[in-house]
């Protein structure tokens, strides 16, 4: 039973770590760049949920599409403003500049919103928990992971049968050939960027729904272990990103409920570094070679 | 007869210097430092508003001595708040009231044992506070004495046997308080069914409170601060699982974080020597004139601040400190008067031994429609 109970938190977590991932790898895969700002765009888009609800009063469903909008808004924003002149220069000052755009969420949302926790309203996802038999799943675990399949579908469908997101898969396997024929490579980025973000307020819904704390660092932790997951599922693949957070979440509920709860986030990456020397591209990805 | 007209003259001149001395207060400079932003703010803010409404106090009541109060941020940070130690010495401050939170205090304590300036902290209970440093005073207990003093409650009042415990293994204050409860727990036949432990960035607590839960803990020890409690409170909520769950002092303000749904933290006990609730003339008072200037209720940290710096005035009195006495030589007046005073503050009364920790007996609350009960 405890067995059971664990799997489904395992599922839970890895569902809003793979969610998270789906941002990082579209990015990479298309833009070839890190955008560690990712784990910051979800925290916004938990406080502007947060303010609807609380401050403005608005029904949840509303307040969840007005901090996507606000998401996809500053996703745009940022790629424009920050990472579109740099598109020619080295990869290390864009990612340097991704690192100093996630600082900059972040003091500004410490001078919006303070730094006293805010305990996200979980209310009305959380009204009772389902029982079944001596196992108790809350609601919050069910939707995350029934969200993450629904998400999971729809990317794929996206990617495989519109054009957009036939253009998208084109500008990441051959950007200067994708131009050549006619594709708008910067309106595809910042499209990429627009649905990653919008991904990243649901990861922050659902992220601050299973555990309501609210504050300026939020996103930096699942941030960092969502990168990893997109990482050990393959950077770049959008099945190995879910595969990836999933295999994280259930590693690591798993780690700290049989081997040690000190030792959780340590086995996590053990087994990062594991699974990268013996496939260097991740589960999924593809190994690349470097064209002479 | 000249003479002795002289004489009289000096004398008269004598007796109105001195008399012109006693009358004129002798203005103390105490600095607060404590987190005024940063993730323990709500901690270090209730220290300065609590020291706030003892300095307005003992101004207007106009004793021996005025208090100017000089107010540092040290945003519950290590390094910071030797920048905010610096700044406070630099505004002339002769002693310290702070800080708040127990880390930051080990290092602006260490500091100050060096360069000889006198600390006296409302808030910060970790031992590593006060040990090897003589110029370090608490207001508030010890740790050893919080972890001790709730097996010792949990077993006089006999709320149960069983208990588990979750705490914070890469914190002073949490594993200080751990430490002796489990210790003083076995002596008092509380068994540990249970104890789990989690690092600063942990969020997930559904294996340590499913552990707890599956171990059949009555009650389920938490030494730690508020945030992590609002998430295990939370959790157990969606395990159907009710045990008492029972706090120290860092469990203070959990009713005050914003969105807090308070019914989590319905029958939740934790030990607290201050209860804005009380019926005790003094502490009404202190919450009447809290409420007055900051429009909220004060949490203990502010209590405890407040008769830090009632504690500070009894000991520069015993000391004789004056305006002029320098930092420096505050530090060993008061540190030889710490010994020597007792102070009957609104968190109870207090004496100090050479430790620097105080003693004073420990009371626990209940959290009842979202207010603290003593019971």
């Amino acid at each position: 039973m405890i067995f059971l109970d664990n799997l489904i938190n395992g599922l839970s977590l890895g569902s809003i770590y793979a969610i998270i991932a789906l941002g990082y790898t579209m990015v990479y895969g298309i833009a070839r760049m890190l955008n560690f700002a990712h784990g910051d765009v979800i925290m916004v888009g938990a406080y502007i949920a947060f303010c609807g609800l609380q401050y403005w009063g608005l029904p949840p469903v509303l307040a969840f599409v007005v901090a996507m909008l606000f998401c996809t808004c500053l996703g745009i924003t940022i790629e424009g403003l920050a990472y579109r002149p740099l598109r020619q220069a080295t990869s290390l000052a864009v990612l340097i500049t991704a690192i100093g755009m996630s600082y900059l969420l972040q003091n500004i949302a410490l001078m919006i919103w303070g730094a006293n926790p805010k305990s996200f309203p979980t209310t009305f996802i959380n009204g009772s928990s389902i029982r079944l038999g001596q196992l108790n799943i809350s609601t919050a675990a069910i939707i995350t992971i029934l969200a993450n399949v629904v998400i999971m579908v729809g990317l794929t469908l996206f990617t495989s049968r519109t054009k957009l997101g036939k253009a998208m898969r084109c500008v990441s396997e051959d950007r200067g050939a994708a131009e050549l024929m006619g594709i708008n490579v910067n309106r595809t980025i910042s499209l990429t960027f627009a649905i990653g973000s919008a991904l990243a307020a649901i990861a922050g819904i659902l992220l601050c729904s299973s555990y309501p704390i609210l504050q300026p660092t939020t996103g930096s932790m699942p941030g960092i272990k969502a990168f990893t997951a997109a990482v050990f599922g393959g950077i770049g693949s959008i099945p190995g990103a879910m595969l990836g957070g999933i295999l994280l979440g259930v590693i690591e509920i798993f780690g700290k409920a049989y081997i040690s709860t000190e030792l959780g986030d340590a086995i996590v990456f053990a087994v990062l570094i594991i699974v990268l020397l013996v496939k260097p591209a991740g589960l999924l990805g593809k190994p690349m070679r470097e064209k002479v | 007869m000249k003479k002795l007209i002289a004489l009289a003259l000096a004398l008269v001149l004598a007796l109105t210097v001195c008399s012109a001395f006693a009358e004129e207060a002798i203005t103390l400079k105490i600095a607060h430092i404590g987190p005024l932003t940063g993730p323990a703010a709500l901690y270090g803010i209730a220290t300065s508003r609590g020291a706030q409404i003892a300095v307005d106090e003992i101004n207007a009541a106009g004793g021996k001595y005025r208090i100017e109060l000089i107010d540092e941020d040290d945003e519950h940070n290590v390094e910071k708040v030797i920048n905010a130690y610096n700044a406070a010495l630099d505004a002339g401050a002769q002693m310290i009231i702070g800080t708040t939170t127990s880390k930051p205090c080990e290092a602006a304590g260490a500091q100050g044992y060096t360069d000889r300036v006198f600390f006296l902290t409302p808030s910060a209970s970790s031992t590593a506070v006060i040990e090897d440093k003589d110029n370090v005073f608490q207001v508030c207990f010890t740790d050893p004495n919080q972890g001790a003093a709730s097996a010792q409650y949990i077993a006089e009042n006999k709320l149960g046997t069983k208990v588990a415990v979750i705490y914070n293994n890469a914190d002073v204050y949490s594993t200080g308080i751990r430490d002796t409860f489990v210790e003083k727990g076995a002596e008092l036949g509380l068994e540990i069914v249970s104890e789990e432990t989690f690092t600063d960035e942990t969020t997930d607590f559904t294996v340590q409170v499913g552990k707890a839960q599956e171990a059949g803990a009555e009650i389920v020890f938490l030494p730690m601060y508020y945030t992590p409690a609002s998430l295990i409170l939370k959790t157990a909520a969606d395990k159907n699982y009710k045990p008492i769950f029972f706090g120290v002092d860092g469990m203070d303000g959990i009713l005050s974080v914003e969105g807090f749904d308070t019914s989590l933290a319905e029958g939740v006990m934790l030990l607290t020597p201050f209860v804005a609730t009380s019926e005790d003339p003094k502490v009404a008072n202190f919450v009447k004139l809290y409420q007055d200037k900051f429009g909220e209720t004060p949490i203990q940290f502010a209590a405890d601040s407040y008769d830090g710096i009632y504690i500070l005035v009894a000991a520069a009195e015993k000391a004789g400190i004056t305006a002029e006495t320098t930092p420096e030589e505050a530090c060993e007046l008061l540190i030889a008067a710490m010994k020597e005073i007792k102070v009957d503050g609104i968190t109870g009364s207090m004496t100090w031994d050479e430790s620097g920790a105080v003693t004073k007996t420990p009371m626990a609350a209940t959290i009842e429609n979202g207010v603290y009960v003593f019971k």
